[in-house]
């Protein structure tokens, strides 16, 4: 692998084989509140990990911490090679790097589709508007929004926006994918073809962390799932594992709930 | 002593309004300036900077127009021994006074922008000033729009106040337009449609935007 002479003294290499995410006994405190209480993932290239867990267990907490929405007070946190710290101090590096898909869309109501997607490549990537412009058509086609780039959000439904919302984070062509629970706020309808275009990213060999309730999603997209409750990883297993032999108390009871 | 004709006094009362209207263009534009950066220091993460902001939007907002004139008019020379002109004077406290409203109602255009829209600006990559210039401000602009047209309607009477100082306006010559043709209520009626001449189409439009931005926003 490529590696300039200048930065090697400060950056260590970068092996295809090390895991891109790696989380070391992260702990974060809301004031009083014990958010998370020592988490710890490691996530390799291409991989798929899905986290599940009853609400107000951390995980959306936990993976906003990745690209530094979020604090933290302990623990350690490195993205594809770059250390970021507490105090942020790596924080755009890393925030190129990593995309972010929110539960309630959050695209930019005052641009229209297209312009929502180019945004931030020119104005962070420093893009030419046509080659911006190139891309943007590219992923709009593949999420199947192209023959909207026109209009704005407001104008589409909300499974549209989910999917302009994601090609607004592969615009910046990460190198990681986040989900913060992508089907959460949408109607029953519209879930599935949000799921799809993320499950043709998965097999794209993006690597993703998807927070979501969706089990079928899981099961069929996860290499693995992790389970939190109540701020710990509780257990991480192989789909197959995690829904047919779960191995915690606390897992086996989450599952009762959700799987009737 | 001659007899003032309805066109005389009418002449005279709109050559003042001149004034009224050069007045509040100046705090307007100026008080704009001055709020703009106000509300940026305002909504700053350095609290050095978001405390001066509060400490000047507070006082200004705090404390009666008439009072700021009159503090400035002669508070300075008495101070700082300048002899500031009518028209400085009167410029000064009407853009001080203007700039700490703008902040406010910019400050509150600005925090009423969904939170979504700092973070998916952020998750993206985008720096503070561009979030701001890029995602934020455009929003909190179309949010503001109503209110501050409707501040300008304030800003307008507000300048009425600078006659006390002895600054020539539509009041101040009204007055002594008044104390000449010993025509009070004819005088002052003729200056109150001036007036609203002047601020009801801003109302009206103040009143069009505001339910021209209420939905989709």
């Amino acid at each position: 692998m490529h590696q300039p002479a200048a930065t090697t003294a400060t950056s260590p290499p970068i092996q295809d084989a090390a895991p891109i995410i790696q989380v070391q006994d992260l702990e974060k405190w809301y004031g009083k509140f014990h958010v998370l209480k020592g988490c710890s993932l490691s996530v390799n290239r291409g991989e798929v990990v899905v986290i599940m867990g009853p609400s107000g267990s951390g995980k959306s907490t936990f993976i906003r911490t990745f690209n530094a929405l979020e604090t933290y007070q302990k623990g350690r946190i490195e993205i594809d090679g770059i250390h970021l710290t507490p105090k942020m101090k790596n924080v755009d590096a890393i925030r190129r790097e990593v995309g972010m898909v929110f539960q309630q869309f959050n695209l930019f109501p005052h641009l229209s589709v297209v312009d929502n997607v180019m945004l931030a490549p020119m104005d962070v990537r420093g893009w030419k508007k046509e080659k911006a412009k190139a891309i943007a058509a590219e992923l709009l086609e593949r999420v199947g929004i192209l023959d909207q780039a026109q209009k704005y959000p407001g104008q589409l439904s909300w499974g549209q926006q989910q999917r302009v919302a994601i090609a607004r984070a592969l615009a910046m062509q990460p190198k990681i994918m986040l989900f913060d629970e992508p089907t959460s706020a949408l109607d029953p309808e519209m879930v599935r073809e949000v799921l799809d275009a993320i499950r043709s990213l998965a097999e794209s060999g993006m690597t993703m962390v998807c927070v979501t309730h969706e089990v079928g999603f899981a099961r069929e997209v996860a290499d693995r799932i992790v389970f939190m409750a109540d701020g710990l990883i509780v257990e991480t297993a192989t789909p197959e594992e995690f829904f047919t032999n779960p191995k915690s108390d606390r897992t086996q009871q989450f599952l009762a709930q959700i799987l009737h | 002593m001659q007899d003032f004709t309805l066109t005389q006094i009418l002449t005279n009362l709109l050559i003042a309004t001149k004034w009224t209207i050069a007045l509040s263009a100046i705090a307007f534009v100026g008080g704009g300036l001055v709020g703009f950066l106000l509300m940026l220091m305002r909504i700053s993460p350095n609290p050095v900077l978001k405390g001066l902001s509060l400490l000047y939007i507070e006082f200004f907002e705090a404390t009666p127009l008439i009072m700021q004139l009159f503090l400035m008019f002669f508070g300075i020379s008495v101070v700082f021994g300048l002899n500031l002109s009518t028209w400085t004077a009167a410029s000064i406290a009407l853009t001080t006074y203007t700039s700490a409203y703008l902040a406010d109602i910019w400050r509150g255009s600005v925090e009423a922008v969904p939170r979504g829209q700092w973070e998916a600006s952020r998750a993206l990559g985008l720096g503070y000033f561009k979030q701001l210039r890029k995602v934020i401000l455009p929003q909190a602009v179309r949010l503001s729009i109503p209110s501050t047209v409707g501040f300008a309607v304030q800003v307008i009477k507000g300048t009425s106040l600078a006659s006390v100082i002895g600054f020539i306006e539509l009041t101040r010559s009204a007055s002594s337009i008044s104390n000449v043709t010993f025509q009070p209520f004819l005088v002052y009626s003729l200056a109150a449609v001036i007036y609203f001449c002047l601020c009801f189409p801003l109302s009206l439009w103040s009143r069009r935007l505001e339910k021209q931005f209420s939905f989709g926003g």
